[in-house]
């Protein structure tokens, strides 16, 4: 099955490379349409529902320039697997958890995903790994043409593609940008570039998207507004602020370095210490500890560890991911037992592996 | 010198450095005192929509006339006006249009503009309206159905059949 073919790998927004990638993550462009002869979702009816996503699934298999996606219906998959998307950010909770009829579209390379009957009837989305919004948004613009090739979108001259909800109206466009400011954190600084961000109408959320906490100080910066700009207009808002933020972390990781250097070294150490040999770890605890150890490694205070490896251990530690891996359920206390288990033997190989290791 | 945010002389001149930018701000009493408070207070939320939207109306609309409001639905999806507004939910495009009245100081309040001005689709925009009409008739025939009315179910049938036969034509 396509979800336990994933599970290995890692994902496009994880592949720890692509501009700045020792601060940003990813880079992430969705869109929000809807299909002009329905309904919007809260007032569709269940075969509503069933014909939306039948009648997506008919058209977009016969476009020859969408053949890479691949579709999983999303109200059959276990709970368990619905998870594991959510994790992987290929679909959002809301729609793991929702009811009815709904699916996702995936390409093999997990940079497009596509949530029919989502809050809206599409949700195209696409991500890149680093800092590359204009390369996210070519893709996402041809990506949509293709899409809208085969199906009638519900669209006014006036106010542009019309969503479910009026505060995404217009481009249905939400830029965002996965940074990792743990610097900023620790010096107490990451309120202030919040509160000036909102200042400029952009939204500060944690890894998961609309009221999730930050996990690992991982933060998701995006575009508030839809309405009145084009989309380049969008991607620029975004792409302007987002490097000012990652000159603040690079300050702020250069202040630690300069004035801190031994209670730097002694987080980072401690964190490295802790994810090697613990016995039982939370899914919480582990994310906080290689929140360090990545911003250590981008330090060069570790020299036996790589970025892509860390990327790894934060998807693979995830509650759904570690099930798959495992291919069994556990519940928490058993999670946490083979968290550890997993950490211990994947970083004693990892050192193993490298030959400059003393 | 007035007050930058009302028509209140300021006596209050703040400059504020937290930002990129140096800001320098003209004041009187009150509004010096909301600028300062929401500087002040820990976490900032954004105001939700149904949030503007029950202020907008409160400011606009006697109970009565709200009463009324609330009481709108949609000719081609039925959701009413208060249902959008507890549930902040749209049900479908016409009502962009349907309770335009009202959602247009809303989409100013959200987004500061009210005129979309990005991407359009390729094809040109369709005739939206068969395609509205699609919506209405589909609930139509479901209620024609419920009441076994099946002399009626048949025409709708073919009517939706005839607007959706058109939609593929053009493709």
């Amino acid at each position: 099955m396509l979800i336990d073919d994933m599970a290995s790998r890692c994902g496009e927004w994880l592949r720890g490379s692509g501009p700045e990638s020792d601060i940003v993550m990813s880079s992430r462009i969705r869109l929000a349409r809807n299909l002009a002869d329905y309904p919007f979702i809260q007032r569709c009816t269940d075969i509503d529902r069933a014909n939306i996503e039948s009648t997506v699934r008919e058209r977009l298999e016969r476009s020859e320039s969408l053949k890479d996606l691949t579709f999983i219906n999303v109200a059959d998959l276990e709970l368990i697997d619905r998870q594991f998307l959510v994790e992987r950010q290929l679909i959002s909770r809301e729609h793991a958890n929702s009811d009815g009829a709904r699916a996702v579209a995936i390409d093999s390379n997990e940079r497009c995903s596509l949530m029919v009957n989502e809050e809206d009837h599409l949700r195209i989305q696409v991500m890149k790994s680093g800092f590359d919004l204009e390369g996210a948004w070519k893709q996402i613009d041809s990506l949509d043409d293709s899409i809208e090739e085969q199906l009638t979108y519900a669209f006014n001259p006036n106010l542009g593609y019309l969503t479910a909800c009026p505060t995404n109206v217009g481009t249905g466009m939400r830029v965002s940008v996965l940074v990792h400011l743990p610097a900023l954190v620790i010096t107490k600084q990451i309120e202030k570039v919040f509160r000036s961000l909102q200042r400029i109408n952009l939204v500060v959320r944690g890894l998961y998207g609309e009221g999730s906490q930050a996990m690992g100080d991982f933060y998701q910066v995006s575009n508030q507004v839809t309405l009145g700009k084009t989309e380049a207009e969008l991607v620029q808002q975004v792409g302007d602020v987002v490097p000012v933020v990652i000159d603040y972390e690079r300050k702020a990781r250069d202040f630690l370095i300069n004035e801190q250097q031994n209670d730097l070294f002694d987080r980072v150490s401690r964190a490295y210490g802790t994810l090697q040999n613990a016995r039982q770890i939370s899914s919480e605890e582990t994310m906080f500890l290689l929140s360090r150890v990545r911003m250590g490694i981008n330090l060069g205070l570790i020299g036996d560890l790589e970025i892509p490896k860390i990327n790894q251990l934060f998807i693979h530690t995830q509650p759904a991911h570690l099930q798959k891996l495992y291919q069994s359920t556990l519940d928490t206390d058993e999670r946490n037992v083979e968290r550890a288990k997993y950490l211990k033997g994947q970083l004693k190989l990892s050192r193993e592996g490298d030959p400059d290791q003393n | 010198m007035k007050c930058q945010k009302c028509e209140k002389p300021a006596t209050f001149h703040i400059t504020d450095l937290t930002g990129d930018e140096l800001l320098a701000l003209h004041l009187c009493p009150d509004c010096a005192k909301e600028y300062l408070q929401t500087e002040d207070s820990e976490e900032p939320t954004a105001p939700t929509m149904t949030g503007m939207l029950n202020q907008q109306l409160k400011l606009e609309q006697t109970a009565e006339d709200l009463k009324a409001l609330d009481a709108r639905k949609c000719p081609i999806c039925g959701i009413s006006f208060y249902e959008f507004r507890h549930a902040g939910r749209l049900g479908c495009p016409h009502d962009y249009v349907f309770f335009g009245d009202e959602l247009d100081p809303l989409l100013v309040n959200v987004h500061g503009e009210s005129k979309h001005t990005g991407k359009e689709p390729k094809r040109g925009v369709r005739d939206a309206e068969s395609q509205t009409e699609l919506i209405r008739l589909r609930r139509e025939m479901r209620e024609v159905i419920e009441q076994e009315d099946y002399e009626r179910a048949t025409e709708l049938r073919d009517q939706i059949r005839t607007i959706e036969g058109e939609g593929q034509s053009d493709r």
